[in-house]
Protein backbone atom coordinates (compact mmCIF):
# COMPACT_ATOMS: atom_id res chain seq x y z
CA UNK A 1 0.00 0.00 0.00
CA UNK A 2 2.90 1.95 1.27
CA UNK A 3 4.83 1.52 -1.93
CA UNK A 4 2.28 2.20 -4.71
CA UNK A 5 1.98 5.44 -3.28
CA UNK A 6 5.11 6.43 -3.71
CA UNK A 7 5.62 5.21 -6.65
CA UNK A 8 2.03 6.73 -7.90
CA UNK A 9 4.41 10.18 -6.80
CA UNK A 10 7.67 9.20 -8.23
CA UNK A 11 6.12 7.86 -11.22
CA UNK A 12 4.52 10.79 -12.20
CA UNK A 13 6.93 13.75 -12.96
CA UNK A 14 4.37 16.35 -11.54
CA UNK A 15 3.87 14.52 -8.65
CA UNK A 16 6.00 16.08 -6.55
CA UNK A 17 4.96 19.51 -7.89
CA UNK A 18 1.62 19.05 -6.58
CA UNK A 19 3.19 17.70 -3.43
CA UNK A 20 5.05 20.97 -2.90
CA UNK A 21 2.43 23.31 -3.92
CA UNK A 22 -0.05 21.56 -1.70
CA UNK A 23 2.57 22.08 1.18
CA UNK A 24 3.19 26.01 -0.04
CA UNK A 25 -1.06 26.43 0.13
CA UNK A 26 -1.47 24.74 3.43
CA UNK A 27 1.33 27.37 4.98
CA UNK A 28 -0.31 30.14 3.37
CA UNK A 29 -3.90 29.25 4.52
CA UNK A 30 -2.41 28.78 8.12
CA UNK A 31 -0.92 32.00 8.05
CA UNK A 32 -4.06 34.25 6.77
CA UNK A 33 -6.41 32.76 9.46
CA UNK A 34 -4.11 33.91 12.44
CA UNK A 35 -3.33 37.40 10.74
CA UNK A 36 -4.00 40.54 13.29
CA UNK A 37 -4.83 37.91 15.89
CA UNK A 38 -1.28 37.68 16.99
CA UNK A 39 0.71 38.92 19.94
CA UNK A 40 4.18 38.35 20.67
CA UNK A 41 6.37 38.71 23.84
CA UNK A 42 9.31 38.95 23.85
CA UNK A 43 12.48 39.12 26.26
CA UNK A 44 13.66 37.93 30.17
CA UNK A 45 14.15 34.10 30.59
CA UNK A 46 13.47 34.99 34.43
CA UNK A 47 9.94 36.76 33.58
CA UNK A 48 9.21 34.04 30.31
CA UNK A 49 7.48 31.44 32.69
CA UNK A 50 5.06 33.96 34.59
CA UNK A 51 4.24 35.08 30.99
CA UNK A 52 3.55 32.13 29.42
CA UNK A 53 1.37 31.11 32.15
CA UNK A 54 -0.71 34.54 31.88
CA UNK A 55 -0.70 33.82 27.97
CA UNK A 56 -2.09 30.50 28.47
CA UNK A 57 -5.06 31.74 30.64
CA UNK A 58 -5.61 34.92 29.03
CA UNK A 59 -5.94 32.46 24.98
CA UNK A 60 -8.55 30.42 26.92
CA UNK A 61 -10.85 33.41 27.46
CA UNK A 62 -9.84 34.75 24.14
CA UNK A 63 -9.24 31.58 21.57
CA UNK A 64 -9.19 33.13 18.10
CA UNK A 65 -6.00 34.68 19.66
CA UNK A 66 -2.95 33.72 19.21
CA UNK A 67 0.12 34.73 21.74
CA UNK A 68 3.63 33.56 21.43
CA UNK A 69 5.94 34.04 24.00
CA UNK A 70 9.23 34.31 23.31
CA UNK A 71 13.22 34.15 25.16
CA UNK A 72 15.92 35.76 24.62
CA UNK A 73 16.82 37.99 27.67
CA UNK A 74 15.67 41.29 28.54
CA UNK A 75 18.29 43.20 26.09
CA UNK A 76 17.04 41.39 22.91
CA UNK A 77 13.18 41.69 24.06
CA UNK A 78 13.43 45.23 24.63
CA UNK A 79 15.32 45.44 20.69
CA UNK A 80 12.64 43.58 19.37
CA UNK A 81 10.42 45.85 20.80
CA UNK A 82 12.21 49.23 19.74
CA UNK A 83 12.35 47.51 15.98
CA UNK A 84 8.77 46.28 15.92
CA UNK A 85 9.28 42.65 16.20
CA UNK A 86 7.55 42.22 19.24
CA UNK A 87 4.60 44.22 20.64
CA UNK A 88 5.57 43.55 24.15
CA UNK A 89 9.13 43.33 25.71
CA UNK A 90 9.75 41.69 29.05
CA UNK A 91 12.64 43.12 31.22
CA UNK A 92 13.78 41.89 34.41
CA UNK A 93 15.73 45.37 34.83
CA UNK A 94 15.36 48.41 34.62
CA UNK A 95 15.22 50.48 31.26
CA UNK A 96 18.52 52.28 31.10
CA UNK A 97 19.69 55.33 28.20
CA UNK A 98 18.05 55.13 24.76
CA UNK A 99 15.36 52.99 26.46
CA UNK A 100 13.71 55.11 28.70
CA UNK A 101 11.60 56.36 25.43
CA UNK A 102 9.96 53.42 25.27
CA UNK A 103 6.33 53.03 27.45
CA UNK A 104 7.06 50.56 30.85
CA UNK A 105 4.55 48.63 33.06
CA UNK A 106 5.17 47.16 36.28
CA UNK A 107 3.91 43.53 36.07
CA UNK A 108 5.57 42.30 39.61
CA UNK A 109 7.99 42.62 41.76
CA UNK A 110 10.52 39.85 41.97
CA UNK A 111 13.07 39.15 44.94
CA UNK A 112 16.45 38.09 44.53
CA UNK A 113 17.52 35.12 46.64
CA UNK A 114 21.21 34.41 47.22
CA UNK A 115 21.29 31.01 47.89
CA UNK A 116 23.78 28.30 49.66
CA UNK A 117 23.29 24.14 50.14
CA UNK A 118 21.01 23.74 53.00
CA UNK A 119 23.89 22.05 55.30
CA UNK A 120 25.52 25.55 55.33
CA UNK A 121 25.13 27.20 58.58
CA UNK A 122 25.18 30.65 57.74
CA UNK A 123 22.07 32.02 57.57
CA UNK A 124 21.90 35.79 57.12
CA UNK A 125 24.90 38.06 55.33
CA UNK A 126 25.20 41.56 55.68
CA UNK A 127 24.97 43.40 52.16
CA UNK A 128 28.32 44.59 52.13
CA UNK A 129 29.80 41.40 52.92
CA UNK A 130 27.83 39.56 50.35
CA UNK A 131 29.82 42.42 47.66
CA UNK A 132 33.41 41.29 49.05
CA UNK A 133 32.31 37.52 48.11
CA UNK A 134 31.23 38.33 44.67
CA UNK A 135 33.85 41.06 44.02
CA UNK A 136 36.38 37.82 44.57
CA UNK A 137 37.60 39.72 47.90
CA UNK A 138 35.94 37.26 50.53
CA UNK A 139 37.65 33.73 48.94
CA UNK A 140 36.83 31.60 51.92
CA UNK A 141 33.76 30.25 54.24
CA UNK A 142 36.57 30.76 57.07
CA UNK A 143 36.11 34.61 56.72
CA UNK A 144 32.54 33.58 58.01
CA UNK A 145 33.66 31.93 60.77
CA UNK A 146 33.31 28.43 59.25
CA UNK A 147 35.34 25.79 58.66
CA UNK A 148 38.46 26.61 56.28
CA UNK A 149 37.38 26.10 52.43
CA UNK A 150 37.22 27.17 49.13
CA UNK A 151 33.99 29.10 48.33
CA UNK A 152 32.74 28.35 44.89
CA UNK A 153 30.62 31.35 43.57
CA UNK A 154 28.53 30.77 41.31
CA UNK A 155 27.04 33.80 38.80
CA UNK A 156 25.40 34.35 35.55
CA UNK A 157 26.31 35.31 32.48
CA UNK A 158 26.85 39.14 31.21
CA UNK A 159 24.02 40.64 29.67
CA UNK A 160 21.45 38.13 32.08
CA UNK A 161 18.82 40.59 33.39
CA UNK A 162 19.23 38.91 36.81
CA UNK A 163 23.19 39.06 36.81
CA UNK A 164 22.37 43.06 35.54
CA UNK A 165 19.65 43.59 38.45
CA UNK A 166 22.23 41.65 40.92
CA UNK A 167 25.13 43.81 39.97
CA UNK A 168 22.68 47.20 40.02
CA UNK A 169 21.45 45.85 43.67
CA UNK A 170 24.58 44.36 45.16
CA UNK A 171 27.83 45.43 43.38
CA UNK A 172 27.86 48.85 43.46
CA UNK A 173 29.97 49.16 40.04
CA UNK A 174 32.13 46.46 40.79
CA UNK A 175 33.35 43.71 38.96
CA UNK A 176 32.08 40.09 39.77
CA UNK A 177 35.43 38.14 40.21
CA UNK A 178 36.14 36.57 37.47
CA UNK A 179 36.64 32.82 39.26
CA UNK A 180 33.23 32.76 39.79
CA UNK A 181 30.98 30.26 37.97
CA UNK A 182 29.08 31.07 35.01
CA UNK A 183 25.58 29.41 34.51
CA UNK A 184 22.60 30.21 31.83
CA UNK A 185 19.99 29.76 33.73
CA UNK A 186 18.29 30.23 37.39
CA UNK A 187 17.58 26.29 37.22
CA UNK A 188 21.06 25.73 36.51
CA UNK A 189 22.58 27.75 39.20
CA UNK A 190 20.36 26.14 41.86
CA UNK A 191 21.37 22.37 40.69
CA UNK A 192 25.07 23.39 41.67
CA UNK A 193 24.33 25.08 44.67
CA UNK A 194 21.71 22.04 45.46
CA UNK A 195 24.65 19.80 45.22
CA UNK A 196 27.91 21.61 46.52
CA UNK A 197 28.08 22.29 50.14
CA UNK A 198 30.22 24.94 49.61
CA UNK A 199 28.79 26.75 46.80
CA UNK A 200 26.94 30.21 46.62
CA UNK A 201 24.91 32.00 43.97
CA UNK A 202 21.51 34.28 43.42
CA UNK A 203 18.63 32.84 41.71
CA UNK A 204 15.14 35.15 41.09
CA UNK A 205 12.85 34.20 44.39
CA UNK A 206 10.08 32.81 42.29
CA UNK A 207 12.08 30.20 41.72
CA UNK A 208 13.53 29.11 45.36
CA UNK A 209 12.68 25.75 46.43
CA UNK A 210 13.28 23.37 49.65
CA UNK A 211 16.86 21.77 47.62
CA UNK A 212 19.02 25.60 48.85
CA UNK A 213 18.48 27.69 51.34
CA UNK A 214 17.97 31.14 50.96
CA UNK A 215 19.85 33.49 52.96
CA UNK A 216 18.87 36.70 54.80
CA UNK A 217 20.54 39.91 53.92
CA UNK A 218 21.27 42.47 56.66
CA UNK A 219 18.83 40.41 58.49
CA UNK A 220 15.65 40.25 56.69
CA UNK A 221 14.82 37.31 54.78
CA UNK A 222 13.54 37.47 50.82
CA UNK A 223 9.65 36.74 52.00
CA UNK A 224 6.65 37.67 50.07
CA UNK A 225 5.79 40.41 53.19
CA UNK A 226 9.44 41.17 53.07
CA UNK A 227 9.54 41.87 49.29
CA UNK A 228 6.60 43.80 49.13
CA UNK A 229 6.79 45.54 52.40
CA UNK A 230 10.74 46.72 50.21
CA UNK A 231 12.54 45.67 53.54
CA UNK A 232 14.16 43.52 51.16
CA UNK A 233 17.56 44.61 49.44
CA UNK A 234 17.68 42.68 46.29
CA UNK A 235 14.24 43.41 44.78
CA UNK A 236 13.81 43.99 41.22
CA UNK A 237 10.75 44.98 39.25
CA UNK A 238 9.29 42.95 36.19
CA UNK A 239 8.39 45.17 33.25
CA UNK A 240 6.66 44.97 30.12
CA UNK A 241 7.88 47.59 27.80
CA UNK A 242 5.81 48.72 24.55
CA UNK A 243 6.50 51.12 21.89
CA UNK A 244 3.96 53.05 22.69
CA UNK A 245 1.01 53.46 25.33
CA UNK A 246 -0.21 50.14 24.62
CA UNK A 247 -3.30 50.13 22.00
CA UNK A 248 -5.40 46.65 20.78
CA UNK A 249 -4.44 43.10 21.73
CA UNK A 250 -1.06 44.53 23.64
CA UNK A 251 -3.39 46.67 25.64
CA UNK A 252 -6.06 43.90 26.31
CA UNK A 253 -3.48 41.61 27.46
CA UNK A 254 -1.82 44.39 29.85
CA UNK A 255 -5.06 44.96 31.26
CA UNK A 256 -5.83 41.34 32.34
CA UNK A 257 -2.20 40.83 33.41
CA UNK A 258 -2.48 43.69 35.90
CA UNK A 259 -6.70 42.91 36.95
CA UNK A 260 -6.94 41.03 40.21
CA UNK A 261 -6.67 37.62 38.38
CA UNK A 262 -3.44 38.20 36.58
CA UNK A 263 -2.29 39.31 39.75
CA UNK A 264 -2.96 36.37 41.66
CA UNK A 265 -1.84 34.54 39.01
CA UNK A 266 1.11 35.72 39.86
CA UNK A 267 1.10 35.71 42.84
CA UNK A 268 0.36 32.09 43.09
CA UNK A 269 3.58 31.33 40.77
CA UNK A 270 5.72 32.59 43.77
CA UNK A 271 6.01 36.04 42.21
CA UNK A 272 4.72 39.46 44.41
CA UNK A 273 2.02 42.03 43.03
CA UNK A 274 1.95 45.25 42.48
CA UNK A 275 -1.44 46.20 43.41
CA UNK B 1 19.30 12.31 -24.15
CA UNK B 2 22.73 14.28 -24.38
CA UNK B 3 21.07 17.88 -23.43
CA UNK B 4 18.84 16.29 -20.87
CA UNK B 5 22.70 14.27 -19.40
CA UNK B 6 24.19 18.13 -19.65
CA UNK B 7 21.44 19.43 -17.72
CA UNK B 8 22.13 16.99 -15.15
CA UNK B 9 25.20 17.85 -14.42
CA UNK B 10 24.63 21.36 -14.40
CA UNK B 11 22.03 21.17 -11.83
CA UNK B 12 24.23 19.21 -9.58
CA UNK B 13 27.58 21.05 -10.16
CA UNK B 14 24.98 24.41 -9.29
CA UNK B 15 23.75 22.55 -5.75
CA UNK B 16 27.92 21.63 -4.91
CA UNK B 17 28.60 25.28 -5.51
CA UNK B 18 25.81 26.12 -2.91
CA UNK B 19 27.57 24.30 -0.65
CA UNK B 20 30.47 26.18 -0.97
CA UNK B 21 28.77 29.06 -1.37
CA UNK B 22 26.85 28.49 2.31
CA UNK B 23 30.67 28.18 3.38
CA UNK B 24 31.67 31.23 1.98
CA UNK B 25 28.45 33.40 3.12
CA UNK B 26 29.62 32.12 6.90
CA UNK B 27 33.17 33.60 6.31
CA UNK B 28 31.84 36.86 5.27
CA UNK B 29 28.96 37.11 7.75
CA UNK B 30 31.07 36.23 10.49
CA UNK B 31 34.43 38.73 9.37
CA UNK B 32 32.08 41.63 8.35
CA UNK B 33 30.47 41.19 12.03
CA UNK B 34 33.19 40.48 14.18
CA UNK B 35 36.16 42.46 12.30
CA UNK B 36 35.12 45.85 13.45
CA UNK B 37 35.73 45.34 17.21
CA UNK B 38 38.72 43.47 16.76
CA UNK B 39 40.56 46.51 14.47
CA UNK B 40 38.56 49.15 17.27
CA UNK B 41 40.09 47.14 20.20
CA UNK B 42 43.81 46.16 18.69
CA UNK B 43 44.32 42.66 17.57
CA UNK B 44 47.02 42.28 20.60
CA UNK B 45 44.27 43.41 23.32
CA UNK B 46 41.96 41.41 21.72
CA UNK B 47 44.05 38.29 21.72
CA UNK B 48 45.94 38.80 24.70
CA UNK B 49 44.18 40.62 27.09
CA UNK B 50 42.18 38.96 29.74
CA UNK B 51 39.73 41.42 30.95
CA UNK B 52 36.48 39.91 29.35
CA UNK B 53 33.91 42.59 30.83
CA UNK B 54 32.15 43.26 27.31
CA UNK B 55 29.11 44.94 28.69
CA UNK B 56 31.69 47.32 30.65
CA UNK B 57 33.79 47.67 27.28
CA UNK B 58 36.75 45.33 27.96
CA UNK B 59 36.93 42.62 25.25
CA UNK B 60 40.10 40.36 26.04
CA UNK B 61 39.77 36.77 24.90
CA UNK B 62 42.92 35.35 26.09
CA UNK B 63 41.57 33.32 29.16
CA UNK B 64 39.57 32.07 26.63
CA UNK B 65 42.07 31.06 24.20
CA UNK B 66 44.20 29.24 27.17
CA UNK B 67 41.12 27.07 28.71
CA UNK B 68 40.27 26.18 24.88
CA UNK B 69 43.98 24.66 24.22
CA UNK B 70 44.17 23.35 28.13
CA UNK B 71 41.05 21.25 27.59
CA UNK B 72 41.78 20.04 24.21
CA UNK B 73 45.45 19.17 24.67
CA UNK B 74 43.81 17.46 28.11
CA UNK B 75 41.20 15.47 25.72
CA UNK B 76 43.70 14.25 23.43
CA UNK B 77 46.07 12.88 26.25
CA UNK B 78 43.36 11.13 27.28
CA UNK B 79 41.77 10.19 24.61
CA UNK B 80 44.16 9.37 22.43
CA UNK B 81 46.16 6.69 24.36
CA UNK B 82 43.07 5.08 24.31
CA UNK B 83 41.97 5.32 21.19
CA UNK B 84 45.03 4.06 19.48
CA UNK B 85 45.11 1.19 21.98
CA UNK B 86 41.48 0.20 20.84
CA UNK B 87 42.32 0.95 16.70
CA UNK B 88 45.32 -1.66 17.26
CA UNK B 89 43.60 -4.50 18.72
CA UNK B 90 40.85 -3.95 16.28
CA UNK B 91 42.87 -3.63 12.82
CA UNK B 92 45.66 -6.10 14.42
CA UNK B 93 44.64 -8.19 16.98
CA UNK B 94 40.98 -9.19 17.40
CA UNK B 95 39.76 -12.01 15.45
CA UNK B 96 37.50 -10.56 12.19
CA UNK B 97 34.13 -11.30 14.02
CA UNK B 98 35.21 -9.31 16.72
CA UNK B 99 36.07 -6.58 14.82
CA UNK B 100 32.56 -6.46 12.78
CA UNK B 101 30.49 -5.59 16.39
CA UNK B 102 33.10 -4.02 18.10
CA UNK B 103 33.89 -1.16 15.49
CA UNK B 104 30.39 -0.19 14.54
CA UNK B 105 29.63 -0.15 18.29
CA UNK B 106 32.34 2.25 18.36
CA UNK B 107 30.85 4.94 15.95
CA UNK B 108 27.82 4.50 17.58
CA UNK B 109 29.37 6.81 20.12
CA UNK B 110 29.87 9.39 17.86
CA UNK B 111 26.01 9.42 17.31
CA UNK B 112 25.27 10.57 20.80
CA UNK B 113 24.38 14.06 20.99
CA UNK B 114 26.82 16.07 22.98
CA UNK B 115 24.37 16.95 25.65
CA UNK B 116 23.47 13.52 26.45
CA UNK B 117 27.75 13.50 26.73
CA UNK B 118 27.47 16.84 29.01
CA UNK B 119 24.58 15.52 31.35
CA UNK B 120 25.98 12.36 32.34
CA UNK B 121 29.74 14.46 32.61
CA UNK B 122 27.32 16.74 35.27
CA UNK B 123 25.67 14.00 36.99
CA UNK B 124 28.10 10.91 37.10
CA UNK B 125 31.88 12.92 36.77
CA UNK B 126 31.43 16.38 38.19
CA UNK B 127 30.27 14.90 41.76
CA UNK B 128 33.23 12.48 41.74
CA UNK B 129 35.25 14.71 41.64
CA UNK B 130 34.50 17.62 44.09
CA UNK B 131 34.23 14.42 46.48
CA UNK B 132 37.51 13.18 45.40
CA UNK B 133 39.27 15.79 44.31
CA UNK B 134 37.85 18.64 45.47
CA UNK B 135 36.69 22.08 43.91
CA UNK B 136 33.86 22.73 42.30
CA UNK B 137 34.08 19.71 40.23
CA UNK B 138 32.92 21.76 37.33
CA UNK B 139 36.41 22.20 36.26
CA UNK B 140 39.02 21.48 33.50
CA UNK B 141 39.63 18.01 34.08
CA UNK B 142 35.79 17.20 33.82
CA UNK B 143 35.66 18.88 30.30
CA UNK B 144 39.03 17.10 29.23
CA UNK B 145 38.01 13.81 30.18
CA UNK B 146 34.04 14.18 28.60
CA UNK B 147 36.19 15.61 25.23
CA UNK B 148 38.42 12.46 25.28
CA UNK B 149 35.63 10.31 24.99
CA UNK B 150 34.00 12.16 22.58
CA UNK B 151 36.49 12.29 20.04
CA UNK B 152 37.23 8.52 20.79
CA UNK B 153 35.45 7.58 17.49
CA UNK B 154 36.69 10.18 15.47
CA UNK B 155 40.18 9.12 16.10
CA UNK B 156 39.62 5.06 16.40
CA UNK B 157 37.85 4.72 12.81
CA UNK B 158 40.37 6.92 10.61
CA UNK B 159 43.29 5.13 12.35
CA UNK B 160 41.90 1.65 11.64
CA UNK B 161 41.50 2.58 8.29
CA UNK B 162 45.27 4.24 7.75
CA UNK B 163 46.36 0.68 9.68
CA UNK B 164 43.84 -1.14 6.95
CA UNK B 165 45.87 0.36 4.26
CA UNK B 166 48.98 -0.93 5.17
CA UNK B 167 49.76 -3.73 2.86
CA UNK B 168 49.39 -7.52 4.26
CA UNK B 169 52.88 -8.14 2.23
CA UNK B 170 54.78 -5.89 4.53
CA UNK B 171 53.34 -7.77 7.49
CA UNK B 172 53.95 -11.33 5.91
CA UNK B 173 57.64 -10.09 5.27
CA UNK B 174 58.04 -8.75 8.84
CA UNK B 175 56.59 -12.08 10.54
CA UNK B 176 58.85 -14.21 8.24
CA UNK B 177 61.90 -12.71 9.24
CA UNK B 178 61.19 -13.71 12.45
CA UNK B 179 59.27 -10.76 14.29
CA UNK B 180 56.69 -11.15 16.94
CA UNK B 181 53.19 -9.33 16.22
CA UNK B 182 53.36 -6.81 18.53
CA UNK B 183 57.08 -5.89 17.37
CA UNK B 184 55.74 -5.63 13.72
CA UNK B 185 52.63 -3.32 14.79
CA UNK B 186 55.51 -1.13 16.92
CA UNK B 187 57.80 -1.28 14.02
CA UNK B 188 56.25 -1.61 11.02
CA UNK B 189 52.50 -0.50 10.70
CA UNK B 190 52.26 2.40 13.17
CA UNK B 191 55.54 3.70 11.30
CA UNK B 192 53.51 3.33 8.24
CA UNK B 193 50.28 4.36 8.81
CA UNK B 194 51.41 7.18 10.58
CA UNK B 195 50.07 10.11 8.22
CA UNK B 196 46.82 8.44 8.52
CA UNK B 197 46.93 8.51 12.37
CA UNK B 198 48.77 12.06 12.59
CA UNK B 199 44.84 13.18 10.91
CA UNK B 200 43.22 11.09 12.73
CA UNK B 201 44.29 12.72 16.21
CA UNK B 202 44.13 16.31 14.44
CA UNK B 203 40.66 15.80 13.29
CA UNK B 204 40.00 14.74 16.77
CA UNK B 205 41.35 17.77 18.15
CA UNK B 206 39.22 19.93 16.02
CA UNK B 207 36.29 17.86 17.33
CA UNK B 208 37.49 18.84 20.91
CA UNK B 209 38.32 22.30 19.94
CA UNK B 210 34.42 22.85 18.37
CA UNK B 211 32.51 20.96 20.82
CA UNK B 212 30.20 23.56 22.90
CA UNK B 213 27.29 22.26 24.96
CA UNK B 214 29.15 19.26 27.11
CA UNK B 215 31.86 21.60 27.63
CA UNK B 216 29.32 24.39 29.09
CA UNK B 217 28.00 21.61 30.65
CA UNK B 218 30.67 20.55 32.75
CA UNK B 219 33.85 23.42 32.16
CA UNK B 220 31.76 25.81 35.07
CA UNK B 221 32.48 28.40 32.58
CA UNK B 222 34.63 31.00 34.83
CA UNK B 223 36.43 33.56 33.03
CA UNK B 224 39.72 33.07 34.90
CA UNK B 225 43.30 31.54 33.62
CA UNK B 226 43.09 28.21 34.84
CA UNK B 227 46.00 27.24 37.37
CA UNK B 228 44.85 24.17 38.27
CA UNK B 229 42.78 21.05 36.74
CA UNK B 230 40.54 21.88 38.80
CA UNK B 231 39.45 25.06 38.27
CA UNK B 232 36.89 25.95 35.95
CA UNK B 233 37.30 27.20 32.73
CA UNK B 234 35.01 29.20 29.93
CA UNK B 235 36.08 27.77 26.17
CA UNK B 236 35.99 30.15 23.39
CA UNK B 237 32.57 27.65 21.66
CA UNK B 238 31.08 28.10 25.24
CA UNK B 239 31.60 31.92 25.60
CA UNK B 240 29.96 32.36 22.27
CA UNK B 241 26.84 30.21 23.24
CA UNK B 242 26.39 31.77 26.56
CA UNK B 243 26.48 34.96 25.98
CA UNK B 244 24.93 35.47 22.23
CA UNK B 245 21.09 35.27 23.63
CA UNK B 246 21.88 38.42 25.55
CA UNK B 247 24.46 40.51 23.43
CA UNK B 248 23.90 43.47 21.66
CA UNK B 249 25.69 46.24 19.83
CA UNK B 250 29.62 45.65 20.83
CA UNK B 251 29.13 42.74 22.77
CA UNK B 252 27.39 40.81 19.94
CA UNK B 253 30.02 41.58 17.72
CA UNK B 254 33.02 40.60 20.44
CA UNK B 255 31.29 37.45 20.17
CA UNK B 256 31.12 36.97 16.38
CA UNK B 257 34.96 37.88 16.47
CA UNK B 258 35.58 35.08 19.23
CA UNK B 259 34.06 33.21 16.53
CA UNK B 260 36.70 34.84 14.16
CA UNK B 261 39.58 33.23 16.18
CA UNK B 262 37.53 30.07 16.90
CA UNK B 263 37.29 29.91 12.40
CA UNK B 264 40.83 30.54 12.38
CA UNK B 265 42.14 27.73 14.67
CA UNK B 266 40.07 25.04 12.96
CA UNK B 267 40.73 26.19 9.72
CA UNK B 268 44.65 25.90 10.49
CA UNK B 269 43.88 22.34 12.09
CA UNK B 270 41.81 21.33 9.04
CA UNK B 271 44.75 22.42 6.58
CA UNK B 272 47.38 20.71 8.64
CA UNK B 273 45.38 17.67 8.35
CA UNK B 274 44.73 17.86 4.54
CA UNK B 275 48.24 18.85 4.15
CA UNK B 276 49.25 15.63 5.98
CA UNK B 277 47.45 13.50 4.31
CA UNK B 278 48.15 14.76 1.01
CA UNK B 279 51.85 13.96 1.58
CA UNK B 280 52.55 10.60 1.01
Amino acid sequence: MKSSINNAIAGRPGGWLCLGLLLVVCLACGRSERQGQTLTIAGSTSVQPFAEKLAEVFMKQRPALLINVQGGGSSAGIMAVQQGAAQIGASSRELHGNEKKLHEIVIAWDGIAVIVHPSCPVDDLPLATLRQIFAGQIKDWAALGLKPHGMHVITREEGSGTRTAFEELVMDKMEITPTALVQDSNGAVREIVAHDPYAIGYISCGLVDNQVKALAIDGVLPTNANIKKNSYKLTRRFLFVTAHQPTGLAQDFCQFVLSPKGQNLLEKEGLIGVH
Amino acid sequence: MFSREKFIEKVLLLLAMSAIGSLALITIFIFLEGLPIILKTGVSHFIFGSHWAPTKGHFGILAMILSSLYVTIGALLFGVPLALACAIVLAEFAPPALTRILKPTIELLAGIPSVVYGFLGVVLLVPLIRTYLGGPGLSLLAAALILGIMILPTVISISIDAMNAVPTLYREGSIALGATQWQTVRKLVLPAARSGIITAIILGMGRAIGETMAVIMVAGNALNIPTSILDSVRTLTANIALELGYASGAHREALFATGIVLFIIIMILNTAATLITGRK
